[in-house]
């Protein structure tokens, strides 16, 4: 295979690993909480479309919004009853509570769907091959790395030029002083917890395809995304985008060139971007 | 990986070795005391709960001490689905044969070990023999968790009946293991000869990055390379290895005539034939070839187009055509609800159920532990996936292996035997020592 083919699998890769991480990018990220049952939503968002999907009938592009909303509800339904009481708890704390979230999650996911593998339907038009100037693309991995561009636009805008964005990093950087500016911190948080567990939940959804489902889903790919949201920086999108796309290119390519070695160059990547950049990319707590 | 499953073992260690004496074997024991009881005051209104055990000599019955089984297997955590085949084999045998053999009701004591957990399944084992006084262990899915138990069963003289753990080395770890379900080699080798046969002369090999794997890919290149094929290369990928695409894409590019692959069923599996499908490598002309467990009957259904058209060689499918097998199919749909299709694991755990009752017949319920390993040696069995027997000399299974396709039926995807090799050995067990 030519070399661009392999720099497309990379991006394609890199975009897959964006998707699941960049829900954790924000949760732990920007509000510092150490969620580790970030798994556990991804993994809600993909049952929710198989199960919308196998119950209702709905094609599998028409129930990401809803899983989006889902994931949304069902994070900020667990930001009000749960995280809220952990933000000024240690993170050790934090580690135990979430980790033994995702173990009930694992649980609770068995019981519901078994412990089998779960699949959706993609639409024709998303799966096989397309030949791009003498290039053989994936159709669904060329529809994530879009989506990529457009969410991490998206998002960028959101905590950067909007109202929202800004009372949330404020909230982050100073709670008693964000409040008593008037900023409604309980609400701008809850907010935040739910646009994060949503992301997670589509990237979830999104990753079925390449990843499948299973209970374990939660814990398997837990390595993955904090590797990302680490070596991209705490908190910064920009980041957790440039980071997935050098690890996915990385992986692929070292896969690719040599097998042998393959599996350890995402890991000695890693080691190699902390200690050029201890914090992270584009850190923001250098 | 390794970190995950160590935590899966630090943070599931509290819950683990509760016992779980299935309500359901209690209730049948319980109902059959009754049974007994009212059977001795009132003749004949009592009918044994579910019509399970014939009972000839009621009043006696209830008095004999039951015939316990310890079975450990995995009922939580990722390999959960296992443990559920294994107790659901099992618990069919007992529904068609009745739960009491020689006048002794057999008792089951089920016990979760978690997953890859050594520890947990040795302090099980030690709980079994010590204060339950089982008279048999079994169950066993994954091997270091049978490793962890064989010392064991050779300091307390108790037969351990291995219903699915594959690796060789295990029936040589104890001269009281006996093993009823198969071996990697011994799938693997006929499908090397059946590729040989059959015109394939280059071959790719890929298989995850463990020891059952590296397994596989040793004994397929072996018997493989014996018969003149060529393996061309071959490569060994993470065991959750999130993205296949640039290990599918040196195969397309190395054009080998077949790829061998043995990967964990589920997700791994499916990943690598929807990558396989999407590079368009089957109309390439390559054909995908496997040991059964990646297209195993419990995860085929969900695996889906991509899986159309596999070849794998295994001992047992569920569209093995035999009066045997209906039967229990239907039996483990009953005791299991018939959501999930029963695969490889459940037939393990009916067979060696069966052998255990055979056993039992054999000495007339008076049990202990030589003369029941003298019994296990040679002991023949009409087994769902066909006839099978004990070698003597290894205490391992001798089969039928079964060279099948991946074919789409009216209620979904089965592997559909073709072709057999009859009378298979182990192929991995190392000499016997002078």
């Amino acid at each position: 295979m030519n070399f661009l083919g392999v720099v497309f699998d990379g991006i394609a890769y890199g975009s897959l690993l964006f998707l699941i991480s960049v829900g954790l990018s924000i949760t732990l990220g920007l509000m510092n909480v150490v969620n580790l049952a970030h798994g556990a939503f991804a993994m809600f968002g993909g049952y929710c479309s198989v199960w919308l999907t196998a119950a209702w009938g709905l094609p599998f592009l028409w129930t990401l919004p809803l899983v989006c909303l889902a994931g949304a509800a069902v994070g900020a339904l667990a930001e009000r009853l749960l995280y809220q009481r952990l933000y000024r708890a240690s993170h050790l704390d934090q580690v135990l509570f979430s980790i033994g979230l995702t173990f009930m999650a694992v649980a609770v996911a068995t019981y519901f769907w078994g412990p089998t593998q779960q699949r959706v339907e993609l639409p024709a038009f998303l799966r096989g091959q397309a030949r791009v100037l003498g290039l053989d693309l994936g159709v669904y991995r060329s529809f994530l790395v879009g989506l990529v561009v457009l969410i991490s636009v998206a998002l960028t805008g959101l905590i950067e030029h909007t109202r929202f964005g800004a009372q949330l990093r404020a909230a982050v950087d100073n709670q008693q002083v964000s409040a008593g500016l008037g900023i409604p911190v309980q609400r701008v948080f809850c907010l935040a917890f739910a646009l994060g567990s949503a992301l997670a939940a589509l990237g979830g959804a999104l990753g079925i395809e390449l990843l499948g489902l299973e209970p374990s889903f939660a814990l398997e790919y837990l390595v993955y995304f904090l590797l990302v949201v680490s070596v991209g920086g705490a908190g910064s999108v920009r980041g957790t985008a440039f980071a997935a796309l050098a690890l996915g290119l990385c992986d692929v390519a070292g896969k690719y060139y040599v097998p042998e070695l393959g599996a350890f160059v995402i890991y000695a990547l890693m080691i190699v971007l902390l200690m050029l950049f201890p914090a992270g990319l584009r850190g923001r707590r250098a | 990986m390794t970190a995950i499953k160590l935590w899966w073992s630090v943070f599931s260690w509290g819950g683990a070795g509760k016992p779980r004496l299935c309500s359901r074997g209690a209730g049948l024991g319980l109902g059959l005391l009754f049974a007994g009881l009212l059977g001795a005051c009132e003749s004949k209104k009592a009918e044994p709960a579910a019509g399970a055990a014939p009972s000839s000599e009621p009043a006696a019955a209830a008095v004999v001490a039951p015939i316990k089984i310890g079975l450990i297997a995995p009922f939580s955590g990722p390999f959960a689905g296992a443990g559920k085949q294994i107790e659901g084999g099992v618990r069919a045998y007992l529904d068609v044969h009745g739960s009491k053999v020689s006048g002794r009701e057999i008792e089951l004591l089920v016990k979760d070990v978690t997953g890859v957990a050594p520890d947990v399944a040795k302090s099980l084992a030690q709980g079994l023999i010590v204060r339950d006084n089982v008279d048999f262990l079994a169950g066993f899915v994954l091997t270091p968790n049978a490793l962890a138990v064989a010392p064991l069963a050779t300091e307390a003289k108790k037969p351990m009946v291995i219903m699915n753990a594959a690796t060789s080395v295990i029936t040589t770890k104890s001269p009281y293991v006996v093993r009823v379900s198969f071996t990697l080699p011994q799938v693997s080798a006929p499908l090397a000869t059946w590729a040989a046969k059959n015109g394939i002369k280059s071959v790719y090999t890929l298989v995850s990055d463990y020891a059952p794997g590296a397994d596989a890919e040793g004994q397929f290149k072996k018997t493989f390379e014996a018969a003149g094929g060529k393996v061309v290369d071959s490569v060994r990928v993470p065991v959750q290895n999130p993205d296949f695409a640039p290990y599918i894409q040196r195969i397309k590019d190395a054009k080998p005539e077949a790829v061998f692959i043995f990967v964990p069923a589920g997700a791994q599996g499916t990943a690598f034939l929807k990558a396989f499908q999407e590079r368009g490598l089957a109309k390439q002309g390559i054909q995908v070839i496997a040991t059964g467990d990646v297209t195993e009957d419990q995860e085929l259904g969900a695996m889906g187009d991509a899986a159309l058209g596999v070849v794998t060689t295994h001992h047992y499918s569920a569209a093995h055509d035999s009066p045997e097998n209906t039967a229990f199919k239907q039996a483990f749909a009953k005791v299991t609800g018939g959501k999930v299709r029963p695969n490889f694991m459940a037939v393990g755990g009916y067979d060696g159920m069966a052998a255990i009752a055979r056993v039992v017949e054999k000495l007339g319920g008076k049990l202990d532990g030589d003369r029941a390993m003298a019994a296990f040696k040679g002991l023949e069995l009409d087994s769902p996936r066909g006839h099978i027997r004990i070698d003597p000399e290894t205490r391992d299974v001798v089969q039928t292996v079964y060279v099948r396709k991946v074919e789409q039926r009216p209620d979904g995807l089965y592997n559909v035997e073709f072709d057999h090799f009859d009378e298979q050995k182990d192929p991995g067990k190392p000499p016997p020592s002078p």
